[in-house]
């Protein structure tokens, strides 16, 4: 049964066309005719080219948005003549730091139709990149713990539903059904009363995002340039026109910033301010075992995010710590916490053992929505404020993105996400959309 | 059952206490002292498991932490743990343990058929296929999931618990081999407190594994007299059995002390307890991991640490194998070598990379008639189920290659040694920096970003002579960095110096062959990482050391990559052409050095102790009176109390009548309250809230709302003047704690000036509020020094006075729109209080009722509950309170009122809702649509905040946020839900008694 | 898991408080005159220095007192722990935030 899976016939498609012809395929029949050479041949997924003097386009951050930007404005608005610089290696900021889940359950109509835009994305992403992201929509389920927690999931999974998106409220008795290791016991500290279930929602290879999107760029021409920092913006009046780098100056007419984390400093450089704030978030990985969890569990009143990845690992995170840091560190006494909630919603993991931690640094802004917007400066874009929720945005965001760079002006999904929110108070007010508190 | 492999003398176990095991199901036996491990290989049990990809049969290959193969499910039922290292079990009597990721068993695994495909499946292989068609990923991953995993997680209860200590140390010493010891006698001589910590059963560290003379004695007697002089210290604590596993800011460092299931048993002791230790100073002792050298099969079983070799004949008695073939680039091995011809164990060869080796232990091996093979290599190992003979071959000039032709040797292990990696993993987790040794290939700790030291084998110092000096002035160093100033002028232990011979670094030993073709030189063991998979990362671009680990899942598995990960980046170095390893990158090491239980990081903040509970005075009898209960916040409060087999539904009508009929009685005590003093209290309230409030007079209340300052709505409540300067603040039961720190930041971060002092008293009053028609009648039983009449005292006013003997504050505030007494008494009478009026209030048909029944009353009344009505969107006007927001004077959140967004016309305005049939609830959280349909996506112009059957009324009724709202009065809006959309007409949010008439009785 | 120094009970684990972002704002005089501009300045824009960063914490679990604190971000170190209304060290201020 599996062999015969894995030597499916692969059915000639579209995304042939797609590829650009500079990129060697990946196929089961790819695999067996280089095993023949023992793997010698094969291509390299992206090129690591010297900077040139000047581009059209300079994206600033390797992660999965910027690579994704990078893309779509090769393939979907013809602009090659890019360079995303990344001060380390690509994919190495939260694109791989984050647990990996990706959803669109989310209640403002603004963001439900950015986060749908994304999932839809990734559900052809393997086969429009041409690169495996085992995308696995084995649903995401948000616990509700109070009457208080079921009122508003019902008002979120309705709102959800009416945006022509999958959502549905499962019992107490049917979440137990679909993961029978929970604690659903009456006698919990907070016992679970009930649940929203995306289907379509789930989790991702969230490495195979940044390598798939920076070789499909990489094909169209992109140059992906990694340990080049960018340390100042140049700018000519009101318009932008180069960075200086650890490289050396470059330069480019149009500039977008796609730097998780760090989004503030950069936009520092410009002169410009954002109402952002950088903060630790934590996440790990425990042992890995066979499979016991079937879907992606979220609880924010009983505080922490599960799911188990293909290789068998509990992938866990939860809130943020309060303060700011850069250091890609967080602190003990959050990690506990989180693990006592972990206990309490399955009881059976307190005898796994935790085998990886680490942080990442997120850029949080006043609304929890992000700043996906054009600035006061020409030709300089922001990209950012994605707070713990960026990895599930990353093929919408950077399509999005693609599009108010190449055309200086918001598309209709990101026009809500701008700068000017903040002075009219038109805020995308998404605190309790993520399954974590601010 | 081959039983030959226990040496005839030797080792710390005890030989007159047997212990039984079962392994796999067949029954074993070993000593007191055994790892399971060592056991193990005494029995001759060559295959333990299986590894992860390929399935291919593996064996004991260390003897501590960095064990990569040696993995079993140890116990079954309830204690059963997934993945543990056998080299890390201490034997007991009973154990059982079976092998993981096999079937049927390891010895014949079907799943080995995978070990045939292995071209197929290289590093990454996964993201290059099972793309087709684009909704398979699902199907294929079911199989990958089923294949990938290792051990099984326990099904049942934990019967266990674990729990967790706090200490303070002036120097926290991690490891207690020579150096950690030297450190810790340094330390605590100088009057220093000290915590030496060690992750074996017992102090000693590698010492325990080697015969070694130091202060011309054996080395196990300096170990027991430097265990006496630290254990009758007062000052020192010793830890063992326990892990120093992570290393967080400000010197916080994590341990993880491990119990046996034989101490924990029965005993009411914790299975683990976690130290959380803040030290001043930090000595890192946490010594070296020998490496292995990376030839051709690499993996199989019988291939093993040439150090674990020894430790397993000095520690515990043990011959790995009857003829053990050493390969090395260095003179450690050489030990190995020497120790096992003593012990009588076969050495047919030492293979060495270095040419000519002549340092004095190469010598002593040719005295003692060891066959070198100097300048060769291993670059064949004979049998896939153990080893039995190896092909040696004589290296080319640059190492590179092989020439001549294979000599066989015919051995059943392979003692191997590629040098020692310094364990700087808890140096990395502090943000210390390192630096390669280019010389002898090794990272070292450089720059230390807090207060710590390296010092030993972690610092790069081999020599047993060298540690003990080094640590001794190490622990003298870290006493004065913590502020012991006492001299301590005792000398460090001393030890015979052995001259070592540089070692030879040759990343990958050679075959006849290209390592991607045939063979496969193993770098991660337990995940299946070959040299190979690193060659083909670096070829396809995932150059950087990190997208090599990523790619390949080299050094992710459990134990890290501890004894592969510098080989990886080694050889991921030479692939690209780099000289040094040290330019390629170095991986960053995180958190836990071991794998930590979950259970013991949770320690006991765990079922009901997970969250603190908060019960009001009256608990107890709301308990016996068997009612529902809700969570608001941590409190648990009566939500109803059913009658007999009344479902909750039943229960609220009959409380709501109840209530509008005779008297309620309701616990209230939840609330917040805040004891607002001084001359400028008034002042911070007119800050605070949206009204103003010098008019206020003594004695009477007023509602106030408090916004953030960006205009949201952040909670509500009735403040008291109790005085000219002084006030009692209520809040929502939830917000209680956020308010008084609100208050409490505006006071002291941006008016410090003013003279006002804020104090919760949340917890010191009980707040028993009965309210109804027959309210009045019941209290006028219980008082007679308050005059309730309603001239006498209005509503929103306070009398203070005797309710049933007790000193009382009673409010005049209602949220039910009935006559409403709160009661407010000292908590230790509120039970008191509440049994009388309960007695006396049987005759007016006195119901107590919960929190649903006031949601439902204030809802008839159309009054709000914030996080209700409200969503942190909400603004006064929304609600059509803007009659609570004074015009003339600033408060908190005032300016945001006027942004352009905030003056919309289209916002959601607060409505009532009526369907046209009486009986229809409303689902809250029902999202409202303008036009009928229920296809979607449709545009929402609203949501249902509040839904309840009104029992008075007879018919349902709502309250829904809805744009633009007030304009909409008498129109149709819809709510759709899966199967049919509901009607409903809009209203003024406003359905029982709607000039107040009843609030006076 | 931080140290802080607090100026009123002493050293204490970093659980008993609670960070509070930039220290030293000021709450404008009279915001009815300031533009939405200025207002969303107030409101929204902050510090969020890598390097030295002058922020608020607050005793929660402890004495309840707020006070200042300057932490370099980049390493978690904290430089100096000051009361409410005491100036910002002038040693640090020639670092650049």
């Amino acid at each position: 049964m599996y062999l015969c899976g894995l030597l499916e016939p692969v059915p000639c498609g579209l995304s042939d066309t797609m590829l650009s012809k500079s990129m060697q395929k990946y196929s089961i029949y790819a695999l067996l005719r280089n095993a023949l050479n023992f793997h010698e041949n094969w291509h390299r997924a992206w090129r690591s080219p010297a900077p040139k003097p000047e581009y059209d386009v300079i994206i600033v951050g390797g992660g999965g948005h910027g690579l994704a930007t990078a893309y779509y404005l090769a393939k979907e608005h013809g602009i090659t003549n890019i360079a995303v610089l990344e001060k380390g290696w690509i994919g190495g900021g939260n694109t791989g730091r984050n647990t990996t889940i990706i959803r669109s359950n989310y209640l403002w109509d603004e963001s439900a139709a950015m986060y749908e835009k994304s999932l839809q994305l990734f559900e052809g992403l393997s086969q429009e990149l041409n690169f495996n992201i085992m995308f696995s929509q084995r649903g995401v389920m948000n616990l509700a713990h109070s009457l208080s927690d079921m009122r508003e999931l019902k008002r979120r999974v309705n709102a959800i539903r009416l945006n022509g998106i999958d959502s549905e409220i499962l019992t107490t008795i049917q979440i137990k059904e679909l993961l029978p290791i929970i604690n659903t016991s009456p006698q919990s500290r907070y016992p679970i009363l009930g649940a929203s279930l995306q289907k379509r929602a789930g989790i991702a290879r969230h490495d195979a995002v940044a390598w798939g999107y920076a070789r499909g760029a990489d094909s169209h021409g992109v140059d992906i340039i990694q340990n080049c920092e960018v340390t100042g913006m140049l700018r000519k009046g009101g318009c932008i026109t180069g960075v200086e780098t650890t490289k050396g100056i470059i330069q480019a007419p149009k500039i977008g910033i796609v730097a998780a984390g760090h989004t503030s400093v950069l936009a520092a450089m410009a002169g410009i301010r954002l109402p952002l704030n950088s903060y630790p978030l934590q996440a790990m990985v425990s042992e890995p075992i066979k499979p016991i969890h079937p879907c992606v569990v979220m609880s924010n009143a009983v505080h922490v995010y599960v799911s188990q990845s293909d290789k068998g690992e509990m992938v866990l995170g939860a809130g943020i710590d309060g303060y700011h840091s850069y250091t890609q560190r967080g602190s003990f006494h959050v990690v506990e916490g989180q693990l006592g909630a972990l206990c309490e919603l399955f009881p059976i993991f307190s005898r796994l053992r935790l085998v990886r931690q680490w942080g990442g640094i997120v850029d949080i802004s006043p609304d929890a929505s992000p700043i996906l917007s054009k600035t006061p400066i020409k030709g300089f874009y922001i990209n950012g404020g994605w707070g713990t929720g960026g990895f599930k945005a990353t093929p919408g965001s950077g399509w999005s993105f693609a599009h108010t760079i190449a055309r200086d002006e918001p598309h209709e999904l990101n026009a809500p996400f701008t700068l000017d929110r903040f002075v009219s108070g038109a805020l995308i007010d998404e605190h309790g959309a993520a399954a974590v508190a601010h | 059952m081959s039983a030959g492999y226990r040496l005839q003398k030797g080792g710390l176990i005890d030989r007159k206490t047997r212990l039984n095991f079962t392994f796999n199901g067949q029954a074993m036996s070993g000593y007191e002292g055994d790892t399971l491990a060592s056991a193990l290989l005494a029995s001759g049990t060559r295959i333990i498991g299986r590894s992860f990809k390929y399935h291919r049969p593996r064996g004991i290959f260390a003897t501590g932490v960095e064990e990569p193969n040696a993995l079993v499910q140890l116990e079954r039922g309830p204690r059963t743990l997934p993945n543990q290292q056998a080299t890390r079990i201490s034997l007991y009597d009973g154990l059982i343990a079976d092998s993981i990721n096999c079937w049927p068993s390891p010895d014949y695994d079907a799943m080995s058929i995978l070990g045939l495909f292995y071209r197929l499946i290289p590093a990454g292989f996964y993201y290059k296929t099972f793309m087709r068609p684009a909704t398979a990923w699902r199907f294929y991953e079911y199989f990958i999931r089923h294949a990938a995993g290792l051990g099984c997680a326990p099904t049942e209860p934990d019967p266990d618990h674990y729990d967790k200590m706090n200490a303070h140390c002036d120097v926290l010493i991690v490891g207690a081999g020579p150096a950690g010891l030297t450190a810790a006698l340094g330390a605590t001589r100088s009057g220093a407190r000290v915590i030496l910590v060690d992750e074996q059963d017992q102090i000693g560290g590698w010492l325990l594994n080697e015969n070694r003379i130091i202060n011309g004695q054996p080395s196990k007697e300096w170990l027991n007299a430097a265990f006496l002089e630290l254990n009758d210290t007062a000052d020192a604590q010793i830890l063992t059995k326990t892990t120093a596993f992570g290393y967080f800011d400000h010197n916080f460092i994590a341990l993880c002390e491990h119990r046996g299931p034989t101490q924990v048993n029965g005993n009411g002791l914790s299975r683990q307890r976690i130290w959380r230790v803040r030290a001043k100073q930090v000595v890192l002792a946490t010594g070296a991991i020998e490496r292995p050298l990376v030839f051709a099969d690499n993996d199989r079983p019988g291939v093993m640490l040439s150090g674990a070799v020894r430790a397993y004949a000095h520690r515990y008695g043990v011959a790995a194998g009857r003829r053990v073939l050493i390969f090395t680039n260095n003179d450690d091995a050489y030990r190995t070598g020497l120790a096992l011809k003593e012990a009588g164990v076969a050495v047919p060869a030492i293979v060495d990379l270095r040419h000519d080796p002549s340092g004095e232990l190469a010598v002593a091996a040719v005295r003692a008639g060891i066959e070198i093979l100097d300048g060769s290599a291993v670059t064949r190992v004979l049998g896939s189920r153990g080893v039995t003979g190896v092909d040696i071959m004589n290296l080319n000039n640059t190492g590179d290659g092989v020439i001549g032709a294979p000599r066989r040797i015919s051995c059943d292990v392979i003692a191997t040694s590629g040098g020692w990696n310094p364990t700087i993993h808890l140096h990395s987790h502090s943000g210390g920096k390192t630096i390669f040794d280019k010389r002898r290939g090794i990272f070292l700790p450089s720059k230390t970003t807090e207060a710590n030291f390296s010092v030993g084998a972690a610092n790069g110092t081999f020599s047993l002579s060298d540690c003990l000096k080094a640590g001794m002035k190490i622990g003298k160093q870290a006493a004065r960095n913590a502020g012991i100033s006492s001299h301590n002028r005792r000398k460090a232990p001393v030890s015979i110096k052995e001259e070592e011979a540089d070692s030879r670094l040759l990343w990958i030993v050679p075959t006849a062959c290209p390592t991607s073709h045939k063979s496969r030189h193993f770098l991660d063991q337990a995940n299946d990482v070959t040299v190979s998979d690193i060659q083909l990362a670096a070829r396809e671009g995932y150059a950087s050391i990190e997208h090599a680990k990523r790619y390949t899942t080299l050094g992710m598995a459990p134990d890290q990559g501890k004894t592969g990960n510098t080989h990886g980046l080694a050889v991921l170095s030479q692939v690209l052409g780099t000289e040094d390893p040290g330019e390629t990158g170095t991986t960053t090491f995180r958190p836990p050095y071991t794998p930590v239980t979950i259970g013991a990081l949770a320690g006991r903040d765990v079922g009901p102790l997970m969250d603190p509970i908060r019960m009001t005075p009256m608990h107890h009898w709301h308990e016996l009176a068997g009612c529902a209960w809700e969570d608001v916040g941590q409190w648990k409060r009566p939500w109803y109390y059913p009658q007999n087999s009344e479902d909750g539904l039943k229960a609220v009508h009959r409380e709501c009548l109840a209530v509008r009929n005779a008297v309620g009685i309701l616990d209230a005590s939840t609330l917040g309250k805040i004891d607002i003093r001084g001359p400028d209290a008034v002042i911070l309230l007119n800050k605070v809230y949206t009204n103003s409030w010098e008019s206020l007079k003594i004695n009477r209340c007023r509602y106030g709302l408090m916004l953030s300052e960006d205009g949201m709505i952040f909670d509500d409540g009735v403040t008291t003047r109790l005085a000219k300067d002084h006030f009692l603040m209520t809040t929502t039961s939830g917000n209680a704690a956020q308010v008084l720190e609100w208050l409490e930041e505006w006071l002291q971060t941006e008016w410090p000036d003013l003279r006002v002092y804020c104090t919760s008293v949340t917890e010191q009053w009980a707040n028993i509020t009965i309210c109804g028609p027959s309210a009045r009648a019941l209290l006028l039983e219980f008082t007679d020094d308050i005059d309730l009449t309603n001239e006498s005292f209005p509503s929103m006013s306070m009398r203070e006075g005797t309710i049933a003997g007790v000193n009382a504050r009673v409010f005049r505030i209602s949220y039910t729109g009935e006559i409403s007494y709160e009661i407010n008494v000292p908590a230790s009478y509120g039970m008191h209080v509440w049994t009388a009026l309960i007695n006396a209030g049987k005759k007016y048909g006195i119901t107590p009722f919960g929190t649903e029944t006031m949601h439902v009353l204030r809802a008839e009344k159309g009054y709000i509950v914030v996080g209700q009505e409200t969503d942190g969107t909400v603004i006064p006007s929304d609600l059509g309170m803007n009659w609570a927001v004074s015009e003339k004077k600033d408060f908190i959140g005032k300016r945001s009122l006027s942004r352009t967004n905030s003056m919309r016309t289209d916002r959601k305005q607060l409505v009532g809702l009526l369907t046209e049939n009486p009986t229809t609830i409303l689902p809250e959280g029902g999202q409202i649509t303008a036009k009928q349909t229920l296809s979607t996506p449709t545009p929402m112009i609203g949501y249902i905040t509040s839904s309840y059957y009104s029992a008075v009324l007879g018919h349902s009724i709502a309250l829904a946020l809805i744009k633009g709202g007030r304009e909409l009065h008498g129109d149709c809006v819809f709510v759709p839900l899966e199967d049919k959309s509901i009607v409903a007409t809009v209203i003024n949010p406003i359905f029982y008694d709607i000039k107040g008439e009843r609030l006076n009785g | 898991m931080f140290l802080i120094n607090c100026p009123y009970c002493g050293p204490r684990e970093e659980s008993e408080f609670h960070p509070a972002g930039e220290a030293h704002l000021k709450r404008p005089a009279n915001p009815e005159k300031l533009s939405d501009i200025e207002w969303a300045d107030y409101l929204f824009m902050r510090q969020n220095t890598k390097g030295i960063l002058l922020e608020r914490w607050v005793h929660r679990h402890g004495c309840r007192r707020w006070f200042n604190v300057a932490r370099d971000t980049r390493t978690n170190k904290v430089l100096h722990v000051y009361q409410m209304g005491d100036s910002p060290p002038t040693q640090l201020k020639h670092i650049k935030p």
